[in-house]
């Protein structure tokens, strides 16, 4: 995650974008290098890609806002997915979710104030049989309970 | 000595790459001569991470293993398993899709021509296009992501479409709970995937092919990716496909957090950079699909399936099965269960055998209430449906359907009115807003269903009635399907929904 960068200028986002104008339907993997590259993707961006792809801004608005992953602001240093789906479920995911959430004092897509965790929630990380899961940035957990969930905090230093 | 180590993400969630660590560090220590391979899983959840010891006369398994476990494990005297395929989870599996699975170094190309691997391609290079829809259609297989369509007949619209390009797109979006089945392919065995894209490929004369693939599942983008560009390196794909002449390549590319993608006409519209809303059919992506191409659109299983087919011949593979449902389900057995992970076997094991018998009853030890099979939009099956055969028209007998043959089990703690608003929750977060029914009606159904749960009884009229128009009036399956745990739960339980009202009171 990126701390303190300097906004990206235009010129920046073209040089992101440009290399991967060539495929078809580019859009989705444009948005997910620029995320890549600034933990977000910048409003600078949006006139940008309206203009390399002859697209409407509010098209490429309506195509950010539409799907869970991009975000128009920084998450916090680390990212902790849990998984809320029914089988997660089954093997108690909303009571650790519930206390998970009021031990940080904060909600769904929150962040911790020291900046370090943001909470999201995941539909499925196919982990189904070992339940609970969770996902600290790319890292995979199974079967977490509350002393496993607390160790990933304190990891990732909520 | 090889000793393997699995490095499927379910293996990993449970310490495997700490086990393989600390293996590498014991095995240095002593000067021991080990050669670890990261394979994909057996399948057999419980007991990851599950190392494997091949010394010579076949492959003994151990597990779980913990990184504290490996000073024993190296000098011996760790209890075994005994050969892994004794172990009778896995002995009583057909396994054709999942042959190789945990078998195999997953990015090993000789590895995986040696068990196999490629001849499905090379027949199919050989042979004319018809024969290859034909090869596929007498297979009987359908499609393994929920629809059940016949394949064959699907190949068949694109291959007669007359198109300057065409596309095979793979349908990797499992999003549906309580499913891994694609996951555990692409982390364990992604060159079957590769192979089964390109016999379509061929078939149908596409050659180029997607795969989309959800953004959830890192560790299958990162193997799916060094698989294909193996496979590029190797003259498995591109223009001239095992030297026969003919063109085939294919691209992974990562989906953005939205369920509605794994609907097919939703997932082109993203594929294409557009808003993953749902494209009314017709035109069937056989005949429009990506771009306004004609388009193959299968799921991971259905794909990874093919080359097998091939391999032994269509007879063998529909000689497996119960009625219209030929060959083998991959069933993912998953949720409160002692024994989960993922069992493939013929069509036509009964429900109540996959949950009490394969899955050894709930992990929690309580009595089953509930079994949830096909995902969020699939039915909760009660006990007394346990007599359900696996097979797609058996299942719609029943209530039910067998979606992508997820099955997430619940013992009787499960609170049936709020997992049910938790479908509709489920449809209001994830609905791609094109339809009202979906839209409105999922939003609707949560208030509906927190009436009935402040005693209300009456508003399970207004349910009921809900529940009919979106299963009518909606666009595709997730507006369409989720009247069916909504309207299942309500239905085998009533007594969860009847209990609130005597809180109320």
């Amino acid at each position: 995650m990126q701390v303190n960068v300097p906004a990206p200028t235009e010129e920046d986002i073209r040089a992101i974008v440009a290399p991967l104008a060539s495929l078809e339907g580019p859009l989705l993997p444009m948005l997910h290098a620029l995320q890549d590259s600034y933990g977000h993707v910048p409003q600078v961006a949006v006139p940008v890609l309206a203009d390399v792809l002859n697209l409407g801004r509010a098209e490429v608005h309506g195509v950010i806002s539409f799907y869970h992953d991009f975000r128009d602001a920084p998450a916090g240093r680390h990212v902790l997915r849990i998984c809320r789906a029914e089988a997660c479920q089954s093997m108690g995911s909303n009571t650790l979710a519930e206390s998970t959430l009021s031990k940080l004092g904060i909600g769904w897509h929150d962040t911790t104030q020291n900046g370090a965790v943001t909470i999201e929630p995941v539909y499925c990380l196919g982990l189904c049989a070992c339940a609970p899961a969770a996902m600290l940035d790319d890292r995979v957990v199974g079967r977490v309970d509350d002393a496993r969930m607390d160790k990933l905090l304190s990891e990732a230093g909520a | 000595m090889k000793i393997y180590v699995p490095m499927d993400s379910a293996a990993k969630a449970l310490g495997a790459d700490e086990v393989a660590d600390a293996i590498a560090a014991e095995a240095r220590a002593r000067g021991i001569e080990a050669w670890i391979i990261r394979n994909g899983t057996r399948g057999m959840i419980w007991l990851e991470p599950l190392v494997e010891i091949d010394q010579g006369q076949g492959r003994i398994g151990y597990g779980p293993v913990t990184p504290e476990d490996v000073p024993a494990l190296l000098d011996g005297k760790l209890d075994s398993l005994g050969p892994v395929e004794e172990i009778p989870f896995f002995a009583r599996q057909t396994r054709l899709t999942f042959a190789r699975c945990g078998v195999i170094d997953p990015l090993d190309l000789d590895d995986y021509r040696a068990h196999g691997g490629l001849a499905g391609l090379r027949r199919a290079a050989a042979m004319p296009q018809p024969d290859i829809i034909t090869e596929v259609t007498e297979s009987g297989l359908r499609g393994r992501g929920g629809a059940g369509f016949p394949t064959g007949i699907k190949w068949k619209t694109v291959m007669e479409a007359d198109a300057p390009q065409k596309y095979i797109v793979c349908n990797a979006d499992e999003g549906d709970s309580g499913t891994f089945a694609d996951r555990m392919i692409m982390e364990g065995d992604p060159f079957t995937l590769i192979e089964g894209m390109a016999i379509a490929g061929l078939g149908v004369g596409a050659t180029k092919g997607y795969v989309y693939l959800r953004s959830e599942y890192p560790d299958a983008i990162r193997v799916m990716n060094e698989a294909v560009r193996i496979a590029r390196q190797n003259g498995v794909l591109g223009l001239d496909v095992l030297g026969s002449g003919k063109a085939f390549d294919m691209e992974i590319r990562t989906g953005a957090g939205a369920y509605v993608c794994g609907e097919e006409t939703s997932l082109l519209n993203s594929l294409e950079g557009k808003r993953g809303v749902v494209r009314a059919k017709p035109p069937l992506p056989a005949l429009e699909g990506f771009l306004g191409r004609p388009t193959v659109v299968n799921n991971v299983i259905s794909l990874a399936t093919v080359p097998v087919i091939f391999e032994k011949g269509a007879q063998n593979y529909a000689d497996l099965g119960i009625g219209r449902s030929r060959g083998t389900v991959t069933l993912q057995i998953a949720g409160n269960v002692r024994y989960g992970g993922l069992f493939e076997t013929a069509f036509g094991v009964t429900l109540g055998e996959i949950v009490n018998e394969i899955g050894g009853g709930t992990a929690s030890g309580r009595p089953v209430k509930a079994v949830q099979v096909g995902g969020p939009l699939g039915a909760y099956m009660p006990a007394d449906k346990f007599d359900t055969p696996t097979g797609y028209e058996e299942f719609d007998q029943n209530g039910g359907l067998i979606g992508h043959a997820g099955l997430v089990v619940f013992d009787d703690s499960a609170d049936m009115l709020r997992l049910a608003r938790f479908a509709m929750e489920f449809c209001a977060v994830e609905s791609c807003g094109k339809c009202t029914p979906c839209r409105i009606g999922a939003v609707r159904g949560v208030e509906t269903l927190d009436r009935i749960a402040e005693g209300d009884m009456a508003a399970t009229e207004l349910l009921t009635d809900l529940c009919e128009t979106m299963k009518d009036g909606s666009l595709c399956a997730l507006g369409g399907f989720t009247p069916l745990p909504v309207m299942s739960a309500l239905t085998h339980f009533p007594d969860d929904f009847a209990c609130h009202k005597e809180a109320a009171e």
